[in-house]
């Protein structure tokens, strides 16, 4: 009670001492906002590098680039940490005495590596090597001379090197994508770099560790469905026949026909990943997926398989040729005269003018319509990077002459891979899959699979491809001791600037085993080779082979040939 | 004033237990900030020596040195005809 009575003779203070305080107020908040402008945007240019010198700091912690497998998880590209050395050059020259040591550690001689110091003295960041392997760069600390640093980086590596270059692609320096699914599929396997806020001193060593800590994001592994030791031995043969017959290059590729994921995909020339000064253009493009060619007689499978399937024509029916005939402008040629033929004696000697009779009586848009079925002129569904579709031009197009040609590949053009998914359907029952590269949850969305024939037209075209490799066949040099082989051959002259080179071929073999229920499905092209023989026969068959008889038997297939199965469970009883 | 006298004994007890434990809280704090980055610098190591043992093994694996190793060294050949077995037959 007795406050109260001494609050109340407090005297009511004037007024304009509280608009003086509050006039007081206004004048501190007009000087405020004033500095503020002053250091925000009159002097924020020098205030910000004073602040530099200061070095408080964000240090990127480095994420590690997802790996690239095979299917059964062989690497096929690897990051592995690296540790980088910068200095602080004007720190390093302090302690003129290391300087033979650190130059010896670092490979350089002493001079040189005063001369650079000396050149940068005013820089606070200088690389001195980049991308040593932590040993090396442990015995570099170990010098310890001054104001000498490491950063951590991450270097790729290629175990797989040349033989799946094209296919891995690879990155530059600072470990983003450049060439083929390193390049695609760069923000999978790229991490996120982490962050770390510290202070330093003036040389660069940390002296404080403020305790913002962003953990480092690493990337995604990638699986692909290729088979490294397929890959491998794919790449080994289509160097090797490259080489033998003086060839510009070659092409294999292996597919599984029952799923459409590829086993393999090889291309020379290729390059070494590892190295990076090797690398020139030729070699790195996926020829697989980039280049187009003319089928040639690789397509009259195709053909043929759709005049069985619509009941155009049976396996009984003949066509009576005499080796020549003539549509409109164009005279079609057998090597010789085959007289009847029907469909195994059309594939078995590969006659045009056979196929020509075919396509002809099926028409322009039957032509077309089965060549579009089986997924010519259309995307595989691989997603790589710059795959092309080919021309498979509209059949309102054609005249008889084009329907002619076309019958025997020519006149279209189709990627590698477009005309092995269009045998994997021969293959699989006349099941048309998307091609697969990447496993899992990397690979897109894939289209559902078509049929395209029935499983009884696939498996009778099968029989009839059998006889291509029989003894009177086209490629008998394709038979593979043990299996049955089903396959084709085909021979295309390369077009040029002025139509086409009677002296550039491109010769293919497509072929798949064992006949009766293929696991694997295989293509060999060979571009251009110089020897005297060309064909396809005589060039691709011996490389697919090969390259099939060691990979049937990695992939442990037992052989189907009868007599072949008899001999060897005769030896297994006497044992 | 019993009771007040108790309650401020009582309070400064509990502001002093409090107090102790704030110290034991950031001691521990920092003894596992300390684990931590211990352990941080072991996985780097490990990861390091993981991607480089990796490496060693692919290269080792290398399918032309084992076809040369087999070849050369264990004078192996390629079966000109053979069967499969499947396990267990």
């Amino acid at each position: 009670m007795s406050s109260r009575k001494r609050n109340d003779r407090i005297p009511v203070p004037a007024r304009w001492r509280g608009y003086f305080v509050l006039a007081l107020f206004g004048v501190f908040a007009v000087a405020l906002v004033g500095r503020a402008i002053d250091l925000q945007v009159v002097d924020q240019a020098f205030l910000t590098q004073e602040g530099d010198k200061r070095h408080l700091r964000t240090v990127s912690v480095p994420a590690g680039r997802g790996a690239i497998e095979d299917r059964n998880g062989e690497p096929l590209a690897l990051s592995a940490p690296t540790e980088s050395v910068w200095a602080v050059p004007g720190a390093v020259l302090e302690a003129p005495e290391k300087l033979p040591a650190l130059a010896d550690n670092l490979g350089m001689s002493t001079a040189e590596l005063r001369n650079r110091l000396e050149e940068y003295k005013s820089r606070q960041f200088l690389y001195l090597r980049r991308q040593l392997s932590p040993a090396d760069a442990r015995k570099v600390m170990d010098v310890g001379a001054p104001g000498i640093f490491l950063q951590r980086e991450y270097k790729r590596y290629y175990p797989a090197g040349e033989a799946a270059a094209q296919i891995v692609g690879l990155t530059n320096i600072d470990g983003r994508g450049q060439e083929g699914l390193e390049l695609d599929r760069d923000t999978f396997l790229h991490g996120e770099s982490g962050s770390r806020r510290v202070v330093k001193d003036r040389v660069g060593r940390v002296v404080e560790d403020i305790a913002e800590f962003e953990p480092p994001q690493p990337g995604h592994d990638l699986q692909l469905t290729i088979d490294s030791r397929l890959q491998y031995m794919a790449y080994r043969q289509i160097k090797e026949a490259v080489v033998k017959n003086d060839a510009k290059g070659g092409i294999v590729v292996m597919l599984d026909p029952t799923s459409g994921e590829l086993r393999a995909v090889a291309s020379y020339p290729s390059f070494n990943p590892n190295d990076r000064s090797s690398i020139n253009r030729a070699g790195v493009r996926a020829r697989a997926v980039t280049d187009v060619m003319e089928p040639g007689s690789t397509i009259k499978p195709i053909l043929l398989s759709n005049a069985l399937d619509t009941g155009l024509y049976t396996t009984e029916d003949t066509i009576h040729t005499r080796g020549w005939f003539q549509v409109g402008r164009l005279t079609v040629k057998d090597f010789r005269n085959y007289g009847d033929e029907d469909f195994a004696k059309i594939l078995q000697k590969s006659s045009n003018v056979g196929a020509a009779h075919v396509g002809l009586k099926m028409g322009a848009e039957g032509v077309w319509k089965t060549y579009n079925a089986f997924g010519l002129g259309q995307a595989t569904g691989t997603g790589f990077p710059g795959e092309r579709r080919g021309v498979l031009k509209d059949f309102y197009t054609w005249n008889d002459v084009e329907t002619a040609t076309a019958s025997y590949g020519y006149g279209l053009s189709v990627t590698a891979l477009q005309l092995i998914r269009a045998y994997g359907a021969i293959a699989d029952d006349g099941w048309l899959r998307s091609l697969r590269l990447i496993k899992g949850e990397g690979s897109r969305m894939h289209a559902q699979p078509q049929q395209v024939i029935s499983a009884k037209t696939a498996a009778t075209m099968r029989r009839l491809l059998e006889g291509v490799v029989a003894p009177a066949g086209t490629a008998t040099r394709a038979a593979i001791s043990g299996y049955r082989v089903a396959g084709k051959t085909g021979t295309a002259r390369k077009a040029g600037g002025g139509g086409y080179n009677k002296q550039r071929h491109q010769a293919l073999f497509v072929g798949m085993a064992p006949a009766e229920d293929p696991v694997l499905v295989t293509l060999v092209m060979l571009d251009e080779p110089q020897k005297d023989a060309y064909y396809g026969g005589a060039v691709a068959a011996p490389v697919f082979a090969s390259v099939m008889r060691d990979a049937l038997r990695l992939l442990r297939v037992p052989p189907d040939e009868p007599e072949i199965l008899a001999a060897a469970s005769d030896t297994k009883a006497g044992t | 004033m019993n009771r007040r006298a108790l309650v401020i004994v009582l309070l400064v007890a509990a502001n002093l237990v409090s107090a102790v434990m704030v110290v034991q809280a950031k001691h521990k704090t920092r003894e596992l900030a300390h684990q931590l980055q211990e352990e941080r610098v072991r996985h780097d190591h490990l990861a390091t020596e993981w991607a480089q043992l990796q490496l060693e093994e692919s290269a080792w694996a290398n399918p032309d040195r084992v076809a040369q190793v087999a070849r050369t060294k264990l004078h192996m050949v390629q079966p000109k005809s053979y069967v499969v077995l499947e396990p267990g037959q």
